[in-house]
Parts: C-alpha cells; sequence; structure tokens
C-alpha cells in the first residue's frame, strides 16, 4: 500500500500558509485511500501557482501550458484507461484562457477528474484580477474594481454538461479529500471546483471561515441526480455551497469509441494486422 | 497508337463530376495505366464550376498534363472554360437540351448531344454523366464493359438494378457516338499490373495506420478533413481512437497527451490551423513528446484560400514557435511517398522524441495517382527509439526516474504512464533531468544543449535527384512537394532541347541536409527555385543553408492553382532572356 512518503514529489514552494497546499494533501490522501500506486496516477496541470501540483505530487505528470491540461488530459485517459486521471489547474488557467476546453471536457465526458484550485486571483503572475475575481474587484489590472462579471463555474459546468459537479472549501481538508475521492470515482467528467484561498494576494480565509459555505451533507434529502435541484440551490446560495451539487451516470465518452479496446491501448502490440492492412488497401484498388 | 491519354470533366458543383472522373480513374487503373489526376473546385458546396483531369499512361507521371484529349463539358461554362486547353484534333462532348450536332471547331470535334434526354429515356436524371462516359470511352478506343468490376464493387449491395442501370448508360453513351461514326483514338493497353489508386491524403493516413499510429485528435478544415476522416472510420479497426478536438490547439495537445502516454500519435491540419497548434509545438518540443504533425498547406494568410493550393507554410513549420526546439520537418512529392514518410514521422518521433511535421500541400493532399501495390517493404518497420520495459526501469531503481537523463546523444530512455519504475513529470517548464522545475543556469543550458543536440545524428538524403543519372547541371531545379510532377516534366522538356539541366526534389525540410546537395549547388552555373508561394520561402532556405543566394532564380506563382508546364517554360524563358539584356 502507497503511503504519503510515496506521493510525495518536489518540495513545495508556495507561500506559507497557500491553500494550495491542502488541495495537494487532498489529492494524496484519496488516492492513498483509493489504494492506487504512484505510477497508477497521472496529474496533468495547467501553469499557475496551482499548476506546481504536478511538482509537488510525486505520480505519474505533465505539466502543460496555461490552460492547457485538459486536452492533454483526456488523451492520457484513452491512451491508457488503466490510469486514474487527474486534471488540475487556476481559476485562470480554467476558467479564463482554457475555458474553452473547459466546457468541451465537459460535454465530452472522458472519465477524469478536474480540480480547479480557485482562488478568485491569478497568484503567479502576482495579482491581477481573475475571472472568478467579483464584479467590482480591485486589483493592479481592475483599478477602477472589475467591470465583467464573473464566470459562475458551477453553472457553467452544469450547462456544459458535466455528469458531476462539486465544490469544496481547502479548509475543511477532510471534506475535501471525501469529495475528491467521489470525483475520482465517478466514471465520467468530474468538475471539484476547490475554493483555495490565495494568502497573498486574496486572502479570503477569514472570508470563508465566518461565512461557512453550506454544506449539502446538511440539506435533507437533497438530490444530486436531479439537474433542477442543482441549479436552484447553486442560484439560491449564489454559488456558495460545498459537496457533490450534481452527479449522473450518463456514458462516458469511451463507451461511445467502436472497438476501444478493453485493455490500455498504451500496452497493446502496434505491428500491423497484415489482414486488417489488406482489406484497407483494397478499397483503393 | 497512343500510350496516354487525357481526359476532362467539367460542370457544376454538386452535379457528380467527382464520382464520374473517379470511376474513369479507377478503372483506367485497373487496366494497368498509371494515373495522374487533378481537381480544380470552388469554395462552395453546390455550384460553381469544377472539373475533373485524369491523364492516363504506360508511363508513371505525377502530373495531370496541360491538354486534354476529351472533354465532357456539361455545361457551356465548362466549355468556355477548357476550350483552350484542348489536344490538336480532341474531341469534346457537350450538353445540349436544343439540337445535337458534330461541328469542328477551335481545333477540335465538338459532338453536342442532350445527355439529359438520353438520361430521361433510361428513366433516372442522376445517370447523366455515366452516359456521356459511355460516350468518351468510345472515343478512347476503348470498351464500355471494363467497367463492369467497378460498378459491381460500387452498386452491387444496392440491387442488380443499379448495376444494369449504370452499365446500360455506359452502353447507351458508347452506342451514341459508335453510330455517329467517329473515329476514337487508338490507345494502346498497357501490361496490366497490381497497383492502387489514392490521394496524398489517403495514403498518409493509411500509411500512419499501418505503422502504428493509435491516436489521431484533430479539427476538419480543407484540404486535410480525410485524414482525419479515414482515421475516424479505420482506427476501431485496430483498436485505436480518434477524436474530434474543440480545435486545433486542442488537437495538437490531445496528440501530445497520447503520445506521452505511449501511443504513437497525430494531429492533421491546414495552414490555419498550425497557427494555432504553434503554443503546443512548443510543449511538444520541450517536453520531449513524440507527435506527428501533418500539414496540408493552403492558400494564407487568414483565412485565405480555403479551397485553393499554395506551399506558403515553409517558414512557418520550419520556425514557429517562442525559443529553440528540436523538430523535424518532411515533404513528401508523391503519394507512394505519403505511405513511406509516414512510417518515417512515427519512427523519428519516437526515436528523436521531438514534433515531426509532415508538409502536404492541397495538390498532393487531394489528387488521385496510382502508387504500386501495398507491401511491408513499403514501410519502415518499427522503432519506438528509446522507449523502456517495466522490466529495463524496474532494473535502474530510481525512485524518481530521470526521464530527462543527460546522455551523450541528448536522447533519454522513456517510461509511460502505468510503468511502475517510471514515474516522473514531464514539464514544459525548464526542468531537470527527473522532470522538475528548475531555473539553475547550468541546468538550463545542459537542457537547452540536450534538446537542441538531439538531433546532430540526424541524417537522411534530404533530396531526390531527378532527371537522370545523378550529376551536376548547369542549371539546377530546386522544388518541393507536389510540383514535383511538373517539374520533372520541365527538365525532361529542356533535356530533350539538349540543356543541361536537372531537378533536386527536396524532402526533408528540418534539419536541412545539405549532403550532395551542396555539391550540386555549388557546380550548377544557375539554381532555379520553383515553388508556390509570394516570398520564395524555399529559395531562402536554400541561399540560407547553401550560401548559394546570388545564383538563385525563383520561379514563383500564389494565384491559388498549381503550375502548368507552359507557365514554368514560359518564366524559365523569360529569366534566360533577363540575361541576355
Ligand atoms: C499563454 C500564457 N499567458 C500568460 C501566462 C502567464 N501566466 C502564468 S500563470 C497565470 C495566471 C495564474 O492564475 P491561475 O490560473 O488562477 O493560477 P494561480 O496562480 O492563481 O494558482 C498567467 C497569466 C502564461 N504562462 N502563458
Ligand atoms: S501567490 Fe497566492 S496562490 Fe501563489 S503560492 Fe502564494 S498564496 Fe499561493
Ligand atoms: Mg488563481
Amino acid at each position: 500500500m502507497a503511503t504519503l512518503k510515496d506521493y510525495k514529489g518536489d518540495t513545495a514552494t508556495w507561500c506559507p500558509g497557500c491553500g494550495h497546499f491542502s488541495v495537494l494533501a487532498g489529492i494524496q490522501r484519496a488516492c492513498i485511500a483509493m489504494g492506487l500506486e504512484p505510477h497508477e496516477v497521472a496529474v496533468i496541470t495547467g501553469i499557475g501557482c496551482s499548476g506546481k501540483v504536478s511538482e509537488y505530487m510525486r505520480c505519474y505528470g505533465f505539466h502543460t501550458l496555461h490552460g492547457r491540461s485538459l486536452p492533454v488530459a483526456q488523451a492520457v485517459k484513452l491512451a491508457n484507461r488503466g490510469l486514474k486521471v487527474v486534471a488540475a489547474g487556476g481559476d485562470g488557467d480554467g476558467y479564463g484562457i482554457g475555458v474553452g476546453h473547459f466546457t468541451h471536457a465537459a460535454r465530452r465526458n472522458v472519465d477524469i477528474t478536474y480540480i480547479v484550485l480557485d482562488n478568485q486571483i491569478y497568484g503567479l503572475t502576482k495579482g491581477q484580477t481573475s475571472p472568478t475575481s467579483k464584479q467590482g474587484f480591485v486589483s493592479r489590472t481592475s483599478p477602477e474594481g472589475a467591470g465583467e462579471q464573473e464566470v459562475r463555474p458551477l453553472e457553467l459546468a452544469l450547462g456544459a454538461g458535466a455528469s458531476f459537479v462539486a465544490q469544496v472549501f481547502a479548509g475543511d481538508i477532510k471534506r475535501m479529500t471525501e469529495i475528491i475521492q467521489q470525483a475520482m470515482n465517478h466514471e465520467g467528467f468530474a468538475l471539484v471546483n476547490v475554493f483555495s484561498p490565495c494568502v497573498t494576494y486574496n486572502n479570503t480565509y477569514t472570508y470563508f471561515k465566518e461565512e461557512p459555505l453550506l454544506d449539502l451533507k446538511d440539506v435533507p434529502d437533497y438530490d444530486p441526480t436531479d439537474l433542477n435541484n442543482a441549479y436552484n440551490i447553486v442560484l439560491k446560495n449564489n454559488g456558495r455551497v460545498q459537496g457533490v451539487i450534481y452527479q449522473n451516470n450518463r456514458p462516458a465518452y469511451h463507451t461511445f469509441l467502436a472497438g476501444y479496446p478493453e485493455d490500455p491501448i498504451a500496452f497493446r502490440s502496434i505491428e500491423p494486422d497484415q489482414d486488417v492492412l489488406n482489406e484497407l488497401w483494397a478499397e483503393f484498388k | 497508337m497512343k500510350k496516354e491519354i487525357t481526359f476532362k470533366i467539367g460542370g457544376q458543383q454538386g452535379e457528380g463530376i467527382d464520382s464520374t472522373g473517379e470511376v474513369l480513374a479507377i478503372t483506367l487503373m485497373q487496366q494497368g495505366f498509371k494515373i495522374a489526376s487533378y481537381k480544380h473546385f470552388s469554395s462552395r458546396i453546390k455550384g460553381g464550376h469544377t472539373y475533373y483531369h485524369i491523364r492516363a499512361s504506360h508511363q508513371q507521371v505525377y502530373y495531370p498534363g496541360d491538354t486534354t484529349d476529351i472533354l465532357i463539358a456539361l455545361d457551356d461554362e465548362s466549355y468556355e472554360h477548357n476550350i483552350g486547353s484542348m489536344s490538336p484534333g480532341g474531341y469534346v462532348l457537350l450538353e445540349n437540351s436544343k439540337e445535337e450536332k458534330v461541328e469542328q471547331k477551335d481545333g477540335c470535334t465538338v459532338i453536342q448531344v442532350n445527355f439529359s434526354k438520353m438520361a430521361q429515356e433510361l428513366g433516372n436524371k442522376i445517370i447523366r454523366n455515366m452516359i456521356a462516359l459511355g460516350s468518351a470511352v468510345y472515343l478512347m478506343g476503348m470498351d464500355y464493359k471494363m467497367f463492369q468490376p467497378l460498378v459491381e464493387k460500387k452498386f452491387l449491395r444496392k440491387g442488380q438494378a443499379l448495376v444494369d442501370l449504370n452499365i446500360n448508360a455506359l452502353k447507351k453513351g458508347y452506342e451514341y457516338i459508335q453510330n455517329l461514326g467517329i473515329p476514337p483514338f487508338k490507345v494502346e493497353r498497357p501490361e496490366p499490373s497490381e497497383q492502387a489508386l489514392l490521394t496524398g491524403n489517403e495514403a498518409f493516413a493509411f500509411g500512419a495506420l499501418a505503422s502504428g499510429c493509435r491516436f489521431l485528435s484533430a479539427y476538419p478544415i480543407t484540404p486535410a478533413s480525410e485524414i482525419m476522416e479515414y482515421m475516424k472510420a479505420n482506427l476501431p479497426k485496430v483498436g485505436g481512437v480518434a477524436v474530434q478536438a474543440e480545435d486545433e490547439l486542442a488537437g495538437l495537445l490531445m496528440a501530445i497527451g497520447a503520445g506521452y502516454a505511449g501511443v504513437r500519435s497525430m494531429t492533421s491540419t491546414s495552414g490555419p490551423g498550425i497557427s494555432l497548434k504553434t503554443e503546443a509545438l512548443g510543449l511538444a518540443g520541450m517536453s520531449e513528446t513524440p507527435v506527428v504533425i501533418v500539414n496540408s498547406q493552403r492558400g494564407g494568410p487568414g483565412t485565405g484560400l480555403p479551397t485553393k493550393y499554395e506551399q506558403g507554410d515553409l517558414n512557418t513549420m520550419i520556425y514557429a514557435g517562442h525559443g529553440d526546439i528540436p523538430r523535424i520537418v518532411l515533404a513528401p512529392s508523391t503519394v507512394e511517398e505519403c505511405i513511406r514518410m509516414a512510417s518515417m514521422a512515427f519512427n523519428l518521433a519516437e526515436r528523436y522524441q521531438c514534433p515531426v511535421i509532415v508538409a502536404l500541400d492541397l495538390v498532393l493532399s487531394l489528387n488521385k495517382q496510382t502508387c504500386p501495390d501495398f507491401s511491408p517493404k513499403m514501410l519502415e518497420p518499427i522503432d519506438r527509439g528509446k522507449l523502456l520495459t517495466e522490466k529495463e526501469l524496474e532494473e535502474l531503481q530510481e525512485f524518481n526516474f530521470k526521464r530527462y537523463r543527460l546522455t551523450e546523444d541528448g536522447i533519454s530512455p522513456r517510461s509511460i504512464p502505468g510503468q511502475r519504475g517510471g514515474v516522473h513529470p514531464a514539464n514544459s517548464n525548464e526542468h531537470s533531468e527527473t522532470g522538475h522545475i528548475t531555473e539553475l543556469p547550468d541546468i538550463r543550458e545542459a537542457m537547452m544543449n540536450k534538446r537542441m543536440g538531439k538531433l546532430k545524428s540526424f541524417k537522411m538524403k534530404g533530396y531526390e535527384f531527378i532527371g537522370g543519372e545523378e550529376k551536376p547541371v548547369q542549371t539546377l531545379f530546386i522544388g518541393f512537394g507536389s510540383t514535383r510532377g511538373v517539374l520533372e516534366e520541365v527538365v525532361r522538356t529542356l533535356q530533350d532541347k539538349g540543356e543541361d539541366v536537372g531537378l533536386a526534389q527536396i524532402k526533408v525540410l528540418h534539419p536541412f541536409q545539405p549532403e550532395g546537395l551542396a555539391e550540386l549547388a555549388e557546380k550548377a552555373e544557375k539554381i532555379v527555385v520553383v515553388e508556390n508561394n509570394w516570398s520564395g520561402q524555399m529559395a531562402g532556405l536554400i541561399a540560407k543553408e547553401l550560401q548559394v543566394a546570388h545564383k538563385i532564380e525563383t520561379i514563383r506563382k500564389f494565384d491559388g492553382n498549381p503550375f502548368t508546364l507552359a507557365e514554368i517554360l514560359n518564366q524559365y524563358e523569360q529569366l534566360l532572356t533577363k540575361e541576355v539584356v
């Protein structure tokens, strides 16, 4: 059984107190709890403070480009269905520069988990307004207050067809680990939006501590399989909810692929089958 | 007896011009003729003049020719558009619903026929083109029965009645002209041979599949879409996956993901897509991920000429991206070469762990040529480079596998996710041997040198000499891609006039391979670079790589259409007279 030691990568250099530490720990713990070995996990990240997750976690990983983790992650999964694939990145990464990939990944429903470390700020580039910064947010790129209304990741994911949508506060590591694990067990595209405070440029710890998110555990009879419920609870609470908001088990993308092998493509022989080639060639004769 | 015949059918888009041309091309191929063909079309789905030109010869030809022996013109526009390129003594079959007559006009025998009426007599309008084809075949001096095998292959699934309808249509058109008593051409039959007829796109896609490619992700774009469509249809037969990505950037990113995961993968696109993919190209170079990118060039820039031909992406393919990355750029020039280069591309990508770009162009991508029958010998044997086995990894006993190990040749042994002993992060940030971010100057330098040094050992013949036995010539023509066909004929024509010329057809655009070529260039008095772009991108490359700028002349065309033989010969004449003045 793998332990935390096996999952320990490079030494993390985030600012002390950064929420991203907790998210990293949450992913590591989820993997351990699921009995996964580091070589069975691939963490594909974007660029940002959040993108460093793949540096600090020992497993297969790919630190890609700003906003581009999702296409890479989906292909890694399709190429090797035996892996647990987690994509991770920031709010700028996923809901700004990469939002096109996000919406298409949600509707494509490849069996991966996408963890967004949402600090409502551009951390790595030193504190500019991000797509999830509230309208009116003041920073050096919006000195008069941000004019744009913020992106609402949960509604966006629901609208795009994500089959699993969850949200959690990084300060609640136990709950977060639980939810990440549920997401990783879900067969299909699973979004976990994690509020992960940036202590340096947008410290929201006190805000989340003083005004905690509504945990869906505490909502009697909340049924996450009902899309109406999901929209309603998110709208009613202005997005300030925690837990699995929506989950359905519509078939994942690979189930629509004709001839998709039962075993990982990556480990199959690629020596050509002469009969198949002859048959294909015959079409040109 | 002629050993060659040229044919053209022209009409409006959406009228089945393509499929009619194809029926003839395939049938002539089955008879043993070697085929070069060219489709002219406009950027709309219905309407707009289109034609399908076929040259059938005893000899392998790669250029469809400047002239036409037999033209089917289904409307007056097709007549006007194409009458100027008829060979003297040629035949025109002109659709005319008002009167039927035979006259000598514009140096040809123009036979006006009411094909539509004949089709109605057979009870089906859509059969018109087959009637016209029957007439054309009579004029070729061939028998309409030669179509039987293909017609059966195409239509038997839909019932014998459809087969009979097609054969009857061919017969009707055939007998109509026969009864007019017009003397047909006499074309000698070639020796039968096992061969096939396909486009560059089909050839590359087939070659990729045969070379172990098991993943394609791409976004539709003319003139590359057929590659994606072929893979979508056929990858499932070999346990592979094709994904339609949300854009070209995602197309390459996914291919990179699959490549990282250990699956031979590719993306296919054209110029606008290459622009979008540029960001991911850097990722592949930096992370040392094998991936193949096929770029079928069309008229740029911007949306440019979406359905027209150009060779304007040479600089982009060689230089695109910020920073320096290792990359290989190959340029096949015939359909057969597309198959072989597919196998080379996948081997090189894995051997050098870098992106390999294959430059096609619209003319090569979309037009059919005959190709010798497939045999595994047409492919390079699969070589996966330094891909380690699980056992080899375990023997290394590295807790953090050194994915970017500094080695003598710069190429590091590779593991893929799922292998126990190979755990590492791949990285597009500068990284250490274990793949972790670093900004230490020494490591940065070592890693840059490693990546850029990988291709030092890349050596192969970068060109093919065409025009007899390879030897220094007075005038050296240089080209790449689909211009091979016409340039071969330029060289032949000039040699027949006694000129000392030859063609160096460039096959490896990058890293540039000077061996042999440098000597040819040095000994030539004049170098004429023929290419389809405004600025002379190939000429620039030759000038830079071989230091021969002073003797380079260029012949360029960028109106969206390929060169004709006459155009190149004309421009060449002008170059000569310019010098005399
Ligand atoms: C194409 C591109 N544009 C811009 C950047 C600069 N950049 C790096 S990270 C980043 C934003 C990071 O914000 P976020 O994604 O929210 O992650 P965080 O650092 O907050 O965790 C930007 C703009 C880049 N690396 N690449
Ligand atoms: S800048 Fe913000 S997000 Fe980045 S490490 Fe520091 S606290 Fe974390
Ligand atoms: Mg952020």
